[in-house]
């Protein structure tokens, strides 16, 4: 019985892999392909690299005023000067570690959460949706504990987009879940209502909800309550985005299957029951990436706040442009503030693919 | 081998249908075929069977050019396999192809399916294309299921229409990716049967099948790759009851265990 | 439960009311609509009592009235003395036509973009995929301003303009360009133009049934390309031109005549479209990618070319997949327009819930009014689409 012997493995043809064969493989495969390269290339070469070199190689970077920039490139000292002010708005100087610490606090909280098998997640989960935002309010707003009181029309920069935008989502989330099942409620009244909260609030844009919060909403209250201009902002923005949430979550419910229901209910289970223990649970982490979608979504739409005359990051911007001391930094001043908003929600949504990657491994049979 | 050529096949017989010579194929830096020579008759049919990435499909899919080579000749009646389009256009037309996962148009309806390619590339008129699909229907045994859509057949229905797709367009040769390895057990029986009434029609067929049944009865020659290479090829008797290497033996022993 | 029982006719007993899940589940239908009924009567009662502390008419009678303010962009004849509801119709006007090009532009610039993504080149792909996620993290109305304040007022003034020819004037007044004056005749080449599309659709019926009859194809696409534009253009050397230019020209400070693109307009439309094109690369990308690799095999392995292959197996199937995230972008992209308030392009909600409500006070039945019109677009969009959905979806066992 003669043996197998395996044929050896030969090195592939020169010209179908290292650096010579990706080029061919990957932009001179075709003469089309060559074409698309060139073009390619010229856009790289027309835009990127003058760009490149306007906000990097030819920039200003230090000194303390105008004089320090040269015209060739970004004036990137305007920043610098004003970051106080895109930071932390009209918050007294003084005051600035209590904000700090509400920064440095979050970013403690986040980071175990995006850790897998990070110690007492669950517990540090809610503590953030919970306890965080009562210690951040008490930080920023003062007045107790010694604290000096620091009214919210003082608040601003990016301290006050993310608290804008963390206030949206965390209020929004248990209105979204009510809502969500609601909507999948067996009650026709119950459902309706929910269903027309729902697409109602989805139906307009956000640049209306905020103008209705800030005219119709004192018309509504009772004669003597007055509420400011954040927290009418932040009750819009708040129904708003509970709308979209519903829809997210309820996308998850719908995504377990029946047996999971019949099995709670064969548990003897009741409604709240079974949902809170056994739906709910499975069906918000489905939900995630689609939740920190929608904050991202949010974090975006803070910006037009400034609309109804809050200064968020944008505005702080765009009023600071305006400055005679410094003329001609307005693309400067975009820049940075794009560049802000790019690296939160170019993080979030990286992290939202990676979490999606892996519950869907997760969940194939 | 060429004497293990069939019998049916009588006038037209055609020597080397199919010819490849030395023919390798690499992906990236992995060799998956290495040097490959297979000469394929008229009328004949073969069973390629070999352990899982042996390169198997990787082989019968380079004879219509669903993969390319790097070395090497691919002759398909006399057409030589190159990057010219025209040739692959002429071969695709010339052999069928089924699929391990069926692929079929799930937009379309079943007959859609059957008439979408001599509509399109033998330019039949519809009527006529029509006439056609309902004649292989009816013998794959299921010209009720005409009008519906492919998500409500059955897998073995799916996998028959999908034969019958690839019969609409006349071919010379049919090739079959694991016809079988996506259908239930009770399922493959009906897909088998249909594939014998084929091959008694004297069709030349190659087939990637695990199927030791049908390789018994039905194939002239059984194959056996391993490693991306014929490790053995021999008549079906010859092949199971004495096989020359002791590799194919492992495989057969591991195939046959139950 | 109980209801069936007694139908049945049986001596099932019936549990006690607070345990019966039908009296249950309409006793909290009622108390909820009970809350919701009082909650919109003290809202009411609140708003009547606060709008007539404070002096504010009510009614829809303020539409009939002179507005007194100019608008600086009207599709209709509009001026001050014109009243609060023509306003009304100007802006839903305004919003229109930017919603509409926008959503053309970004179609066209997002479907490009979404197959670049795809594309085998790795540059071209690797470029389309930088757009993306840079345009699409970043907030909207950034964007928007950065269009209007930084590049479009950066541009000169009327004195300095940038020229293309003497036709084509850009400054930071806008974008000036001829204006055309149809002559008598052009009638004739727009006849041409209906003509030609009915000839096409003649044209493809009748390909259509001649490869049913005899299988052979005609080259559809060519033949119409050929006639929309050549039987205009050639009915239009035919009648001499009948058409003539009004020139845009630098009088003083500013230019006359010809018409006029405000940069409001282009930097509200460049944005939305730039924006909105980066989310539909990604659904025309997700689409395309949803269609699976074998659906492309198995049309070449039957001989399809690769035009018969897109056209036949992967586009129909894709755009299930593409038509309902993509119209609602388009309903995204409508509502988005209304940011144009940040930079003074006078659409609906900047002409009528900013301007016309800060004059008349009116703001229930302003905010009522704006709303009700975003709201009826939405869901007329979505009433389509659960149609369309329901209509195309894949049928299955």
């Amino acid at each position: 019985m003669s043996d197998f012997q395996p044929h050896p493995d030969l090195a592939p043809p020169a010209s179908t892999v290292g650096v010579i064969g990706w080029l061919r493989v990957n932009l001179f495969s075709s003469p089309m392909n060559t074409l698309l390269t060139l073009v390619g290339l010229f856009i790289i070469y027309s835009l990127i690299v003058p760009a490149l070199d306007w906000a990097i190689f030819s920039a200003s970077w230090v000194g303390t005023d105008k004089n320090a920039c040269s015209h060739d490139g970004a004036c990137w000292v305007f920043v610098g000067q004003r970051l106080d002010f895109f930071i932390y708005g009209f918050y007294p100087k003084a005051e600035y570690w209590r904000i700090n610490v509400v920064f440095v606090l979050l970013a403690l909280l986040i980071i175990p959460q995006m850790i897998e098998n990070a110690p007492y997640k669950g517990y540090l989960g809610w503590f953030f949706l919970i306890g965080f935002p009562i210690i951040a309010g008490i930080l920023l707003l003062g007045g107790i504990f010694g604290l000096e009181p620091v009214p919210t029309d003082k608040w601003g920069g990016l301290a006050l987009t993310l608290v804008i935008s963390f206030v949206g989502i965390v209020a929004a989330l248990p209105i979204g879940i009510l809502l969500a099942l609601g909507r999948r409620s067996e009650m026709p009244v119950i459902r309706t209502m929910c269903v027309v909260f729902i697409e109602l609030w989805r139906g307009v844009p956000l640049i209306s909800v905020l103008f209705m919060a800030s005219v119709m909403l004192p018309l509504f209250l009772p004669e003597g309550t007055n509420f400011n201009k954040l927290l009418r902002a932040l009750i819009g923005i708040t129904m708003f985005q509970s709308a979209y949430m519903a829809e997210v979550i309820r996308g998850g419910l719908q995504a377990i299957p029946k047996g999971q229901y019949e099995a709670a209910a064969a548990l003897g289970l009741g409604y709240w029951k079974s949902m809170g223990l056994i739906i709910l649970p499975q069906a918000l982490k489905l939900v995630i990436p689609g939740i920190v979608n929608t904050f991202i979504a949010l974090f975006k739409d803070t910006t037009l706040v400034l609309i109804i005359g809050l200064f968020d990051v944008l505005q702080t911007v765009a009023s600071a442009i305006v400055d005679p001391a410094w003329p001609e930094v307005s693309t400067e001043g975009f820049i940075f503030a794009a560049f802000v908003f790019w690296v939160f929600c170019f993080t979030m949504s990286r992290y939202s693919i990676a979490l999606e990657r892996k519950l869907h491994t997760g969940h194939q049979r | 081998m060429q004497n293990t050529a069939p019998q049916e096949t009588t006038e037209t017989q055609k020597a080397g249908i199919i010819q490849m010579i030395g023919v390798h194929k690499w992906y990236g830096e992995f060799h998956v075929l290495k040097d490959i020579n297979l000469l394929v008759d008229q009328g004949e049919r073969i069973v390629i069977c070999g352990p899982s990435g042996s390169g198997k499909s990787t082989l019968i899919r380079c004879i219509n050019r669903l993969e390319e080579h790097q070395q090497g000749q691919i002759i398909v009646d006399s057409v030589e396999l190159t990057s010219d389009l025209k040739h692959i256009e002429q071969i695709r037309r010339e052999v069928g192809m089924c699929f391990q996962h069926f692929n079929l148009f799930p937009h379309l309806t079943v007959l859609e399916n059957l008439t979408l390619a001599p509509i399109w590339v033998r330019k039949v008129p519809k009527a006529e294309a029509e006439e056609i699909g309902m004649k292989y229907l009816e013998r794959v045994k299921i010209p009720d299921q005409a009008q519906k859509f492919p998500g409500q057949l059955s897998g073995g229905q799916q996998q028959r229409v999908a034969i019958a797709r690839s019969l609409c367009m006349n071919p010379n040769i049919m090739l079959f990716d694991e016809p079988t390895s996506a259908l239930d057990p009770e399922m493959i029986k009906e897909v088998l049967d249909t594939m014998i009434e084929l091959a008694e029609t004297g069709m030349t067929m190659i087939c990637v099948t695990h199927e030791m049944g049908f390789a018994k009865t039905v194939a002239n020659r059984v194959i056996f790759m391993d490693e991306g290479q014929i490790v053995e090829e021999n008549e079906p008797n010859e092949f199971f009851d004495n096989p020359q290497h002791e590799r194919t033996k492992l495989f057969l022993s591991q195939i046959l265990a139950h | 439960m109980s209801d069936q029982a007694d139908k049945a006719g049986t001596t099932v007993a019936k549990p006690p009311p607070w345990n019966d899940p039908f009296v249950r589940s309409i006793f909290f239908q009622v108390v909820a609509i009970g809350l919701l009924g009082y909650f919109f009567y003290s809202i009411f009662d609140n708003t009547l009592s606060n709008m007539a502390k404070s002096g504010v008419s009510t009614g829809f009678a303020f539409l009939t009235r002179e507005a007194g303010f100019g608008i600086l962009m009207s599709l209709i004849e509009y001026d001050e003395t014109h009243t609060y509801g023509r306003t009304f119709f100007v802006g839903l006007l305004n919003t229109a036509i930017v919603a509409f090009c926008g959503i053309i532009l970004a179609t066209i610039l997002g479907f490009v973009i979404g197959i670049a993504r795809l594309s085998n080149n790795w540059l071209v792909s690797k470029l389309a995929t930088v757009y993306i996620e840079i345009i699409r993290n970043i907030p909207l109305l950034l964007q928007i301003i950065f269009w209007s304040v930084a590049v479009l007022q950066a541009l000169p003034d009327p004195q300095n303009s940038i020229k293309y020819g003497e036709s084509f004037f850009l400054n930071n007044r806008g974008l000036f360009l001829p204006k055309p004056i149809f002559e008598d005749g052009f009638g004739l080449v727009t006849i041409a133009f209906l003509v030609a599309i009915a000839a096409i659709v003649y044209i493809k019926r009748w390909a259509r049934q001649r490869q049913e009859q005899s299988g052979d194809q005609f080259p559809v696409f060519l033949t119409s390309v050929a006639l929309i534009t050549g039987l205009p253009l050639l009915v239009f050397l035919a009648m001499g031109m009948p058409i003539s230019w009004e020139y845009s020209a630098l009088e003083r400070f500013s230019f006359v005549g010809g018409s006029n693109i405000i940069p409001e307009f282009m930097a509200l439309l460049w944005a939305l479209t730039m924006y909105t094109a980066a989310f539909i690369a990604e659904i025309v990308r997700s689409g395309i990618q949803a269609v699976s690799h074998g659906q492309t095999e198995a049309a070449r392995a039957l001989g399809l070319r690769n035009g018969p292959t897109l056209r036949l197996v992967i586009i129909p199937q894709a755009m299930r997949v593409i038509i309902p995230p993509l119209t609602s972008q388009y309903l995204n992209l409508t509502k988005n327009s209304s940011l144009a308030t940040a930079i003074g392009y006078p659409d609906l909600v900047s002409v009528f819930m900013g301007t016309t409500l800060n004059q008349t006070g009116q703001a229930v039945e302003i905010v009522a009014m704006t709303m009700a019109v975003y709201l009826t677009f939405s869901l007329g969009i979505s009433a389509i689409m659960n149609w369309y959905n329901k209509r195309v979806a894949l049928v299955e066992r």
